[in-house]
């Protein structure tokens, strides 16, 4: 068959699959799905133009775009005719592959059991993060309390005044410099700066895993300065009773952005019977589906913390009772929900 | 080969072949969506704080992080993966396997470009692309993704729009389409090259023209229209 026959003799089919992708993406684009609307309609009656094509010759008119494309390229048919049933294939491969799952209904499935039970089955990295998160706590905190210079090292004095002011037990809104700010504002405040650190320690995670330390860490150094610092100072109900009610979900948060990136990190140093692409691809799947959870956290945690923490027409013995159960929350959500799915 | 086709395999048994977009396309792509960006950023800086306040403020730092970090996401997911400036520059994001790009591999390209971004000016991303054969940032390779041209479906006719008139003329031999597609090429690009480098390409066809010089691109470009499907 020469090329023109085999383009005369299809002709009519590209234009018509040419014309249904067109009303397929515009409709897809108004948020539609054809084929529920039309199904119907497929049983009932055939449409009234024939010539207008219907939604379901789709899958058969692709399949043969598919077909005349191999056949056009072993026959060696004039490029012309092989880009232009490439460009055809192409877009129909784009429309017939769209994803539709159901967004909802995954997301409620993933926190009520993929979740925890993701995070438990690569515990191991939640470990490091949380030792690299938690030592540089430690240490530091110690060292301020004894050593009250060392806190200069990381804050600056003014920055140091500041933080004192905020955890003075008289002041009006714990964690603030005094009737500044709004609780909304604070939210939002919390939301960018906290989810931003969350994804940052997760992102410098391809530097195998370098960045992840380094951000852990560093975050760690940073609040154990303020912690010494401010225990030092004798502010200890004030800071305290703030931090622990929203910390149950930032700091567990933190540390699984850091367990996200250091998988990212594993991925490149130890690819295991995988090539170094194809580690990080598969662990990438991972770690990302586990920043959905840390995403969720940190929002909870910025919640809490505008409208909660902050507070102080609550005592601090109930804001610790409430920090309890968080932790408690916490812990249990992770070592226990989603056993049976568990492998 | 420095040629940016890769060839994708479909379910359906054939492959399906795609354009890489390179690094300057998508340069200016960025550019318009960090226009586009900054132009939102400034109506909602200028609007919410004043008309709500200390409230507005807050919603405002809400907006600055989901467009600092969303706005990419949101566009791709919902938008057949292009944002506003990929869009105007005819690309797209798409799965290595060619399927449009999804919840997951969109938040880790866009969450990574952090790193990308690092240490300036999207240093780590733009080593990383002109190392890659596939120009993909760092982002691109822990999502699996690519990015790459994406033209009408219905531009048909119009395809081969700068190729040089000449009647048609069929080759002495079948050509492969690899050997098509390179005559295709030079005919569309000669009126971009100096005369000389024109003759200097036309002549290495030679056993395919039996000509040398300017009958030899002339040749070149009839055949070029044989093939294009002008008879």
């Amino acid at each position: 068959m020469s090329p023109q026959e085999f383009v005369a003799r299809h002709e009519v089919q590209w234009t018509r699959l040419e014309n249904l992708l067109g009303r397929l993406i515009k409709e897809s684009r108004n948020k539609k799905t054809p084929s529920a609307t039309e199904d119907s309609s497929i049983v009932t009656e055939l449409p009234a133009d024939q010539s207008q094509p219907h939604f379901s010759e789709f899958p058969g008119l692709y399949r043969q775009a598919c077909h005349h494309l191999a056949l056009a390229r072993d026959r060696h048919y004039p490029a012309g005719v092989v880009e232009r049933l490439n460009q055809l294939v192409l877009s129909g491969h784009q429309v017939f592959y769209a994803a539709h799952a159901g967004l909802w209904t995954n997301m409620v499935r993933f926190i009520a059991a993929d979740f925890p039970a993701l995070v438990r089955q690569h515990v191991r990295f939640f470990w490091l993060a949380a030792l690299l998160l938690y030592v540089p706590i430690l240490v530091m905190g110690i060292a301020v309390y004894l050593v009250p210079e060392m806190a200069y090292t990381l804050i600056s004095p003014g920055d140091a005044v500041e933080m004192e002011a905020m955890y003075r037990p008289t002041v009006e809104h714990i964690g603030r410099v005094r009737g500044s700010d709004s609780d909304v504002l604070m939210f939002g405040h919390y939301i960018r700066n906290n989810i931003g650190i969350g994804f940052q320690t997760f992102a410098g995670g391809i530097m195998f895993g370098l960045g992840s330390v380094f951000y852990l860490v560093f975050n760690g150094l940073y609040m154990g300065t303020i912690a010494g610092h401010l225990t030092q100072f004798g502010y200890t109900d004030t800071f305290y009773s703030f931090v622990v009610g929203h910390g149950a979900f930032e700091l567990n948060a933190i540390v699984l952005s850091g367990m996200a990136g250091l998988k990212l990190g594993w991925a490149l140093l130890a690819p295991g019977q995988r090539t170094r692409q194809q580690a990080l691809l598969h662990a990438a799947g991972i770690s990302v589906r586990i920043m959905y959870g840390v995403v969720v956290m940190l929002l909870i945690a910025a919640f809490i913390e505008a409208f909660w923490s902050s507070s102080t027409l609550v005592p601090a013995y109930i804001k610790y009772i409430v920090g309890g159960v968080f932790w408690c929350l916490v812990a249990f959500y992770f070592t226990a929900m989603g056993k049976q799915r568990a492998d | 080969m420095l040629d940016t086709r890769r060839a994708i395999e479909v379910p359906e048994g054939v492959t399906l072949d795609v354009r890489i977009a390179g690094l300057v396309v998508r340069f200016f792509a960025w550019n318009i969506d960090f226009l586009i960006r900054g132009a939102i950023y400034m109506v909602l800086a200028m609007s919410l704080p004043n008309l709500m306040g200390r409230f507005g403020l807050g919603i405002f730092l809400i907006a600055i992080f989901m467009l600092e970090w969303f706005y990419p996401v949101l566009f791709e997911v919902f938008n057949r993966g292009a944002t506003p400036g990929k869009r105007v520059m005819g690309i797209a994001v798409v799965q290595d396997n060619g399927v449009p790009v999804g919840w997951s591999a969109s938040v880790t390209r866009n969450l990574l470009r952090f790193a990308d971004f690092l240490p300036v000016f999207y240093g780590f991303g733009i080593a990383s692309m002109l190392i890659n054969r596939d120009f993909k940032r760092l982002g691109d390779l822990a999502a699996g993704t690519i990015v790459v041209y994406r033209s009408a479906p219905d531009k048909g006719s119009e395809l081969h729009a700068d190729l040089p008139l000449e009647s048609p003329l069929p080759p002495l031999y079948p050509l492969t389409l690899e050997q098509q597609r390179a005559v295709i090429a030079f005919a569309e690009r000669a009126s971009m090259l100096t005369p000389e480098r024109t003759l200097e390409l036309a002549n290495i066809a030679a056993p395919l023209t039996q000509a040398t010089n300017d009958t030899a691109v002339k040749r070149l470009f009839a055949i070029a229209n044989w093939l294009v499907g002008r008879r």
